[in-house]
């Protein structure tokens, strides 16, 4: 027997209907191997409604609801809670994109979690409404075009930062939140693991490329995930019950150039839009550094 | 009495597994696996977003008992498998005739 890192169960059926290179499905065939057959899911509309297929095909071996796109928070709630009248164990899990999470479906997600019922929220994160033909979401970079921001002759970029997603659940005070990336699988599946194990709300984002979005051969999922965190675009880490740790310190960050330069979206970038994204990254780093540290003497929420 | 929604007919449940398509015909590009370099190491399977490589025994007086094999009828030639290889012995060929 070859020993692998993950457990060899799938619980994704091949032949979906995903993009070829799609981050999204590695994200849910990670996520499934750690939550395993108890996992029920609820998926608005994103590119996770697209790819299980028409109506009589489905590509997971778990059950999995569809609602509509501003109410996952509240399905969620309503299936933790009648899975709790039935007294069944069931892992509650809703599955949506950055649209779904960061614009549409925020506040019912933020009323679950205030709430406080058991279910695990995944914001798998494409940057952009990418189901629907890449149109910018809150969740997309500075600078990134898409077709509701689109550059030429003049420069109509996305303006503003990245919304901050586990920041504004940190706010809710939400036992566990935490980030991660299909470039590294094992923590992902370490995460996922921890948040199947604590009772409550939590909240797992996931940083997925999407090949036809982000303008990148759809060979370079991996690496362009890879590098989002050793530029420290995307710091993995976790807050437990307001204890900040970062999982992943990379031994040597890169360039975020590099991050950038290859990707489509971003190729048309100035010099000095390049120095300030690194430098607001190199800033954000140490911030996320100190409440690390911090919260070693007592809960940041 | 019964509620109102115990007279409903049965929700549509979807059982056909996707795996009943055949999704070779997205495929442009090749994956194919040089087993004399290939180090057994499971990373093209772990990194395989359509669960295309399947991890099975390995033919009698092979250098590891398993390795990884390619499912042509699911692979969608993507490439992150040659992409993330650590020893490069996955390369992709070009695809001459349909499937």
């Amino acid at each position: 027997m070859v020993k692998t890192s993950l457990p060899r169960e799938e619980y994704l059926i091949s032949g979906h209907f995903a993009c070829p290179g799609c981050g999204a499905a590695l994200s849910m065939r990670i996520a499934l191997k750690a939550l395993g057959k108890k996992a029920v899911l609820s998926i608005p509309a994103c590119c996770w409604a697209v790819i299980p297929g028409p109506f009589p095909y489905r590509n997971l071996e778990v059950p999995l609801l569809y609602t509509a796109f501003e109410v996952t928070g509240a399905s969620v709630s309503g299936l933790s809670e009648g899975f709790k009248a039935m007294g069944e164990d069931a892992i509650v899990v809703g599955w949506a994109g950055d649209g779904g999470t960061a614009d549409i479906g925020l506040q019912s997600l933020s009323a679950a979690v205030e709430r406080g019922h058991d279910f695990i929220y995944v914001m798998y994160d494409n940057e952009a409404y990418m189901n629907t033909g890449i149109q910018r979401s809150s969740a997309t970079p500075e600078y990134a075009w898409t077709t509701t921001t689109p550059v030429g002759k003049r420069e109509f970029w996305k303006k503003g930062w990245k919304k901050d997603m586990v920041g504004i659940m940190v706010a809710h005070r939400i036992p566990y939140a935490a980030t991660a990336t299909p470039a590294f699988p094992e923590d992902m599946y370490r995460k996922f693991k921890k948040a199947a194990s604590i009772k409550g709300p939590k909240f797992i984002h996931i940083l997925s490329p999407c090949p036809p979005g982000w303008r990148f051969p759809e060979e370079k999922t991996i690496e362009v995930a890879r590098k989002a965190v050793l530029s420290k675009v995307f710091p993995l880490y976790e807050v437990e019950n307001g204890r900040w740790r970062v999982t992943f310190k990379p031994a040597r960050f890169i360039p975020v150039e590099e991050y950038l330069r290859m990707q489509g979206r971003f190729r048309y970038l100035p010099e000095d839009a390049v120095r300030y994204v690194q430098e607001t990254v190199d800033r954000e780093w140490e911030r996320l550094l100190r409440k690390e540290e911090l919260s070693k003497e007592g809960p940041i929420w | 009495m019964p509620y109102p929604w115990q007279e409903l007919e049965e929700a549509p449940i979807a059982r056909v597994p996707t795996s009943e398509i055949k999704r070779s015909s997205w495929r442009t590009m090749r994956p194919v696996i040089d087993y004399d370099r290939c180090i057994s190491c499971m990373i093209c399977w772990k990194f395989c977003p359509d669960v295309a490589i399947r991890i099975e025994k390995a033919p009698e007086g092979h250098k590891y008992d398993e390795i990884p094999v390619i499912d042509y009828d699911y692979c969608k030639g993507c490439g992150i498998c040659a992409n993330e290889c650590p020893v490069k012995c996955i390369t992709m060929e070009r695809e001459e005739v349909g499937p």
